[in-house]
């Protein structure tokens, strides 16, 4: 199909789709009017009965706390499919090199940049860390924070080497800690199943409503799924910077 | 009646879409793909907004404080995490058909090699 052709069979798909949402959005309740139970609900039960003040982490670890152990699956298994994707092939030696400049010498890195992310590196890991911990309390979590502490390990490439940054997140350790995690929401789950109650349900003391070790299970799974992210986003990156830097060191040796 | 949330939403799926259609290279394509998964998140936003409402955390707030739906929070996080997924995935796919055709161009990739 030529381009023509394509982008004409899109604008009247578009167009009639265009329609149908624009029906649709007259049905919706006007903007700032939400009426729904649930939400309404949630928000004056759910401190009470989990002692957790942010009543989202209470949806996703807690009410929705089996959605969320899939959830984190399908984070892993995309983490595994990348890994798998990005693998070594044999086929690959016989490729030839796509920079032609091979002798041009790669600038040295800025001194702003060396000591904007040696200053990044650290506070970033530690707002991270500091995210998953509050994540019962205040605005955070396992997925918001793991993202910012595999943002932290990544600010260790931008300021360093490579190396430096395969020392930090070597792939051999992640590959041991990002399951580590996976595995550690199910052991929280079953945790429930060894006390006579369901898969998930709350076996740990609530405490008191606002301070650090609260909320029962909720912080734990916040803790487990920090670390599965935080080390899927670091293998991730390492993945796809094995790519291009690998090619790029065999190019200089050859 | 405000529906511009809803309006945003609608335009950000289709010039997505359209983005996705016209595009001439694989990861400008994913770009594209990135910016319609965004307008759920808009939608499932704006369909739990409250006007006037605080977020749906209570931590100094006393409870009973008019706040937004957070289920509709949580099904976006959700959302987010899918679309984090699907995006390392398919810039993996990418790295691969680059290796394998030596193009990024998305109709460069109809001929099939055995």
């Amino acid at each position: 199909m030529t381009r023509r052709a394509r982008l004409v069979v899109f604008l009247a798909g578009a167009g009639g789709l265009a329609a149908l949402l624009l029906w649709a959005i007259s049905g919706l309740p006007s903007f700032g009017n939400y009426q729904g139970p649930y939400g309404n609900v949630l928000n004056h039960v759910a401190v009470g009965a989990r002692h957790a003040t942010n009543v989202v982490s209470a949806v996703t670890f807690d009410y929705r706390g089996i959605d969320t152990l899939m959830e984190e699956f399908i984070f892993f298994t995309a983490v595994i499919g990348t890994t798998l994707l990005l693998r070594a092939q044999l086929a690959e030696e016989e490729e030839p090199a796509d920079d032609d400049a091979t002798d041009r010498r790669t600038p040295a890195m800025s001194d702003a940049v060396r000591l904007g992310g040696f200053v990044m590196t650290g506070v970033t890991f530690l707002f991270g860390v500091y995210m998953v911990l509050h994540g019962h309390l205040t605005p955070g979590g396992g997925f918001q924070g793991g993202i910012v502490v595999g943002t932290g390990v990544l600010t260790v490439y931008l300021a360093s080497e490579y190396e430096t940054f395969l020392r930090v997140s070597s792939p051999t350790v992640l590959d041991v800690v990002e399951p580590a995690g996976a595995g550690g929401y199910i052991l929280v789950g079953l945790g429930g199943l060894v006390g006579g109650a369901s898969f998930l349900y709350n076996f740990l003391p609530l405490g008191v409503t606002g301070q650090l070790p609260s909320a029962g299970m909720i912080p734990v799974l916040n803790a487990a799924v920090g670390v599965e992210v935080g080390a899927g986003i670091a293998l991730i990156v390492a993945e796809f910077l094995e790519q291009t830097l690998q090619v790029r060191k065999k190019q200089q040796t050859a | 009646m405000s529906v511009l949330p809803y309006l945003v939403a609608a335009w950000l799926l289709l010039v997505g879409c359209y983005g996705m259609v016209t595009s001439r290279n694989l990861v400008h394509l994913i770009v594209c793909l990135s910016v319609t998964q965004s307008s759920t998140y808009i939608l499932l936003l704006a369909v739990g907004y409250k006007a006037g409402a605080k977020p749906p955390i209570f931590f100094e707030v006393p409870v009973g404080t008019r706040a937004v739906d957070p289920i509709v929070q949580a099904l976006t996080l959700t959302d987010i995490v899918v679309s984090l997924a699907v995006s390392a995935l398919l810039l993996a796919l990418t790295v691969q058909a680059h290796k394998r055709s030596g193009s990024l161009d998305p109709s460069s990739l109809t001929i099939l090699k055995g």
